[in-house]
């Protein structure tokens, strides 16, 4: 609601220091709860693009692999486009 | 019936761990429960100024640990509540004078005559808050809507999931109502999904705490004139199973009180 009342008077949504914080939570946490940090999931991100490239033609840029969280359940989601024909074609 | 063991922690310092075992303490007592107050925090003792039984000291719980005194010589009890028991720390040793086994055993022995032991645990995560969850048949976990402390109340409620101590239960304390309301601070929906742990209670900020802190007369005395007061009572009475509503936080915002005054009822 707040979103599209400064989109209406042509201002930049600033988030609250409040969602900030939350948002810095919820990263933290992950990281601290998997002991996963930031530059091994980069390396995770990387190996896992090698073997499925090994495989089948993915997107390599636009790999993203992060945390999710259930209640107290963390997983790691990685997603990974496909290069299909027609995706080749729109590039 | 054998007591309740409930011990509450934070894992950071200064979240109000001492304030909510002293008022909790208070509530339970005058809501009819025979209550041990436990002040575990060994070489840094707080309990006692707060509920203001600092100058009827005559042993403490490393006295009975290490054989000095019975159990019973330790407890001091409260003049004002007849079933409310103070067993406070010694302030001249440290931590290592306790194991978790002592503990253990020191709950066991008060079991019996009382209805809840609440533990005052000492902050951190070494060897004071392991002999402080060691007893515990259930814990409380502190925390103030800040980012440093719900971190730290993140890592002790993984610690203590590890020691198959948990569930673990949630009080966030201090939140100030207007500031959330800004959107300036945590607030209690965002703290309970980051942490995904069930919540006993919240108790807003109020200055009240402090002075009735350095009058040694817990807030929970009085809990008729103030939402912190009543938040210890009703915290007391989830603990007994009762299913008491939250309270809301503030009273009627802005276009609330516009809207009364257009159209008063």
């Amino acid at each position: 609601m707040m979103k599209f009342f400064e989109r209406l008077l042509g201002r930049r949504y600033e988030p609250s220091s409040g969602e900030v914080a939350k948002e810095r939570l919820r990263l933290v946490l992950a990281h601290d709860r998997t002991s996963i940090s930031p530059a091994l999931l980069d390396t995770l991100k990387d190996e896992i693009i090698t073997v499925i490239s090994r495989h089948v033609a993915i997107d390599a840029e636009s790999v993203q692999v992060t945390f999710s969280q259930s209640a107290r359940e963390s997983r790691l989601v990685a997603d990974i486009p496909l290069l299909t024909r027609r995706g080749r074609r729109k590039r | 019936m054998t007591a309740r063991v409930i011990t509450v922690t934070s894992g950071k310092g200064g979240v109000g761990k001492t304030t909510i075992v002293a008022n909790l303490g208070v509530a339970l007592a005058m809501q009819g429960q025979r209550v041990v107050i436990i002040d575990a925090d060994v070489g840094l003792r707080n309990l006692d100024l707060m509920v203001g039984l600092e100058n009827r000291i005559v042993y403490d719980l490393v006295d009975v640990i290490e054989g000095r005194c019975r159990l019973r010589q330790a407890l001091v009890r409260d003049k004002r509540l007849s079933e409310l028991f103070l067993l406070p720390a010694a302030q001249t040793r440290d931590k290592s004078a306790v194991q978790p086994d002592d503990m253990v055993r020191v709950c066991e022995n008060l079991q019996e005559q009382h209805d809840f032991i609440l533990i005052d645990s000492p902050a951190g995560i070494e060897q004071g808050f392991r002999y402080a969850i060691a007893p515990a048949g259930e814990i409380l976990i502190v925390t103030n809507p800040e980012i440093p402390a719900v971190r730290d109340a993140d890592r002790v409620i993984g610690l203590i999931e590890a020691e198959e101590k948990g569930p673990a239960r949630l009080i966030i304390n201090r939140i100030k109502p207007d500031v959330v309301r800004r959107g300036e601070m945590l607030d209690i929906a965002d703290v309970i999904e980051l942490l995904a742990v069930d919540l006993v209670g919240v108790v807003p900020e109020d200055k009240a705490i402090l002075t009735t802190a350095n009058r040694g007369r817990p807030l929970a005395f009085s809990s008729d004139n103030s939402l912190a007061g009543r938040a210890f009572h009703n915290i007391a009475r989830r603990l007994q199973g009762e299913d008491v509503p939250f309270q809301p936080l503030h009273g009627p915002g802005m276009l609330e009180r516009i809207r009364r005054f257009v159209r008063p009822e």
